[in-house]
């Protein structure tokens, strides 16, 4: 006699087993299942090859640069070692930085905002498994770059100093504690964060200070001007120069207790202590880690699914964009209102204006302290090179932007482009607002830097319209690239605008805009020398055939580029399936 | 008003849609029903101008939808299953931006969004970024947005997921009278009560191929089903599961 399905489910129940807890490895099966697929999923070999060639010839350079320095300093006599510690103790703050900012931004999303996470608080996992798997995690997403960099530069001082093969096994022994520390600190502060603002506000607030830190880094190493370390006029005596090298950067840092235990090893000397230190502070990082969470996971975890309380009129914008752009069809216009605002109001987007004002400072800066007009007058030909070339360092600088912010607009759109394929919006209205939302600005920027940086080189006035029409056009074509490479590769899962312009197409986009950028200055080369050559003679400056065709291919190239990139990425989008 | 021609959908090797076809005249209410993976989204997103058949045609009260998409669209409003806004924007906001996609502005199109807000109960939130709406409230602010241009044809997967019983029926009344007005509504469901009561016509998919269409009366006619009612005929033809798989699912 069979049952009914009523029967089944009322005496379905069974008397509870004892629970039976999963291995850690268990809990992380769906991140490393994910990893194993990925690295599984269909490749293109071009693409493969791509990123074998750029990363091998990136871990040679890095390699090549620092067995080069260590193996100077190796014979260097009393301070030589000295040197090589402390170079690795202050690479390894600045790795330290660069880890708990990373470890800040990452735990928020694995602790509190993946996907995942419903299905995990509400299994019946303990929550020590819980938080060591998650942990790992944390720690595994913000340390890989940071690995990949160091690894070349371990191997280095391994062979420089002849660590032999357990070197190996010391270097990792000192790393892994100091790869943990930082990930206790910045899981238990996100926690705390958490607690206090709703995670989405605390997202904002980590990529703020995520952007103002990386900033205010590199502006303090450009303006602290290390060039002046290479010259010997800046040592006062070579006593306080050893004293300052003996000296620890911070003895309570982790970072200089790691350094301590690769070059005691190195150094054969024996002295326990550091990698002691290493291993205790983690150990209790974690443990204090633990019992924080212990006590207030939950209620971060709830908070968190809380939205920031976030009332807005955005009457201003409207106000401003509807009197200025009036005249544009209604589409485009609340398109441009649209991407305005959402630009504004998403912290992972806006914060990366800091980035781009230190960028844009340092370049200013660089150029102003070329030695061209402080000691000995240099020849007129080689400032005309200089603003010639500048153009170049100027281009770069703009693609970099435009990689930062027009290539990740496509992908922005995301899950609303059903919202978009669905409606009567032509996709050329789609590209049209995209590409010049992102574009004019950058055009008012490079003329603006190429202005200030040519008037800083004095530029002739030759000099100055060609660099500011090349410029222009190149500026109009990088960001037709930008936007067709966001088209063409665009990733629409990712919820970081800031890791946009790391995935593959920006890598490819930043390597076509360098080339073009290449091709650009070439086609230029000839007409500058003519020029320089007239100059030089003293006699009279002609516009020559020859000058013509150089100035024309730069055009041509430019105004190429930029229409056919467009229309390969009007015909890709007509293509796309949402 | 809406006519599907030998509509055939690949991913790949695998077969989502196949060699569907339907006419849809002005004035009904039709329900895709199908079980999981028989290609009702698939229809919907290819219907909706989203996805490209890989053969077949799409017509939109004449216009092909991927010949003359413009035109066709203009006539439609889409209703996803899942509600994706954008997180940055205000509900009217939102509106308004999804009005001008189809080149309307102005007071008129306010009123509009002011009434759909009222109408959906969304006025309190109206000026919250949509990042702190429920489930359910994006529902309801997609489907004002499937409105505001006032459409002749609605194109809705699964439009009763996370709305409250009020929002729920509220929006089966508001479907009726658009139909009864000579809208078409082209509606994706799971819920078979819902199908069966507001449906004029109902057509079931299976594995990418339309396998019944027609009325209640024609369904229960063409497949000897009596006064079976519309799951018992969707089991039928669908196959369930059996009490034999039930059992040993619970005592295994």
């Amino acid at each position: 006699m069979s049952s009914s399905p009523a029967d089944l489910a009322a005496s379905a129940p069974a008397a509870p087993a004892p629970l039976k807890q999963p291995h850690l490895w268990t809990v992380l099966t769906p991140q490393w299942r994910s990893t194993l697929a990925r690295s599984r999923s269909h490749r293109s070999v071009g693409r493969t090859l791509l990123f074998a060639v750029i990363g091998i010839a990136f871990w040679a350079a890095v390699f090549g640069i620092a067995y080069r320095m260590l193996s100077y300093f190796r014979g260097v006599e009393e301070i030589g070692s000295l040197l090589a510690g402390k170079m690795l103790s202050m690479m390894l703050m600045a790795f330290g930085g660069i880890l708990l900012l990373s470890n800040l931004v990452t735990a928020l999303s694995t602790f509190f905002l993946a996907k995942d996470l419903e299905m995990m608080v509400a299994a019946p996992v303990d929550w020590v498994r819980f938080y060591l798997a998650k942990l790992l995690e944390t720690m595994v997403h913000s340390s890989w770059m940071v690995i990949l960099l160091a690894l070349p530069i371990l191997t280095a001082y391994g062979i420089v100093y002849d660590g032999g093969p357990l070197f190996l096994f010391v270097a990792m022994s000192a790393v892994v504690p100091f790869l943990i520390i930082p990930t206790a600190v910045g899981v238990a502060v996100t926690l705390l964060l958490v607690t206090i603002f709703p995670a989405r506000r605390t997202r904002d607030i980590l990529s703020l200070v995520a952007a103002g830190a990386a900033a205010g880094l590199v502006l303090f190493l450009r303006l602290a001007q290390p060039e002046q370390l290479a010259r010997p006029e800046g040592f006062q005596s070579l006593v306080d120069f050893i004293a300052l090298l003996k000296a620890p950067q911070s003895p309570l840092l982790p970072s200089e207790w790691t350094a301590q235990v690769i070059m005691n090893w190195l150094l054969r000397v024996a002295d326990p202590l550091p990698i002691a230190l290493l291993w205790t502070t983690a150990g209790a990082f974690v443990v204090f880690g633990a019992m924080l969470h212990q006590r207030l996971y939950a209620e971060g975890y709830s908070k968190a699914q809380e939205g920031a309380n976030s009332y807005l009129q955005g009457r201003t914008w409207q106000r401003v964009i509807n009197a200025t752009l009036g005249w544009l069809p209604v589409t485009r216009r609340e398109f441009i209102l649209k991407d305005t605002k959402v630009f504004f109001r998403d912290a992972t987007q806006w914060s990366q204006l800091i980035l781009l004002a230190v960028l844009v400072i340092v370049y200013v800066f660089n150029i102003r302290a070329l030695p061209l007009f402080s000691g000995e007058k240099v020849p007129f030909s080689l400032v005309t090179l200089v603003a010639f070339l500048n153009m170049g360092l100027a281009g770069f600088v703009l693609a970099a932007i435009a990689a930062r912010f027009i290539f990740p607009s496509l992908s922005l759109e995301g899950r609303t482009l059903w919202l978009l394929r669905s409606t009567p919006l032509d996709l050329r209205t789609l590209l049209w607002s995209k590409y010049w939302i992102g574009t004019l600005p950058l055009v008012v920027l490079a003329v603006g830097i190429t202005w200030i940086t040519n008037t800083m080189l004095q530029a002739t006035g030759f000099m100055m319209a060609v660099s500011l029409a090349t410029i222009v056009l190149y500026t109009l074509a990088a960001g037709a690239m930008a936007l067709a490479m966001g088209v063409f590769y665009p990733q629409f899962e990712t919820e970081n605008a800031a890791q946009i312009p790391t995935s593959f197409g920006g890598l490819l986009f930043m390597m076509m805009s360098v080339c073009l950028l290449g091709l650009i200055i070439a086609s230029e080369a000839g007409p500058v020398a003519s020029y320089l050559r007239a100059q030089q003679s003293g006699g009279p400056f002609e516009v020559s055939a020859d000058l013509v065709a150089g100035l024309s291919v730069a055009v041509a190239l430019c105004v190429g580029v930029t229409v056919v990139a467009l229309r390969l990425a009007l015909r890709k989008l007509e293509a796309l399936e949402a | 008003m809406i006519k599907l021609s030998n509509l055939t959908k690949h991913y790949g090797s695998f077969t989502a849609v196949d060699d569907l076809s339907l006419e849809i005249p002005p004035g009904q209410l039709f329900g895709l029903l199908g079980p999981n993976g028989a290609g009702k989204t698939t229809t919907l997103r290819m219907v909706a101008g989203i996805l490209k058949p890989t053969a077949g045609r799409v017509e939109i009260a004449g216009e092909d939808i991927h010949v003359n998409p413009l035109a066709a669209k203009a006539r439609l409003g889409y209703i996803p299953d899942r509600p994706f806004v954008y997180d940055k924007l205000t509900g009217t906001e939102f509106l308004r931006f999804t009005a001008s996609l189809f080149g309307q502005e102005g007071p008129l199109v306010e009123r509009r969004i002011a009434e759909l807000l009222e109408l959906f109960e969304l006025s309190p939130w109206k000026d919250e970024l949509t990042e702190s709406y429920s489930h359910g409230m994006r529902q309801k602010l997609i489907i004002s947005s499937a409105l505001v241009h006032k459409p002749e044809v609605i194109v809705v997967d699964e439009p009763m997921v996370g709305l409250d019983p009020k929002s729920g029926r509220l929006l089966k009344d508001l479907f009726r009278r658009f139909v009864d007005r000579g809208g078409t509504v082209l509606m994706s469901t799971h819920t078979l009560e819902i199908a069966e009561g507001m449906c004029d016509q109902i057509a079931i998919m299976r594995g990418g191929r339309l396998i019944a269409c027609g009325t209640m009366g024609q369904l229960r006619q063409q497949h000897d089903a009596g006064d079976s009612t519309l799951e018992e005929l969707f089991l039928k033809l669908t196959g369930g599961v059996t009490e034999r798989e039930l059992s040993e699912l619970f005592t295994s």
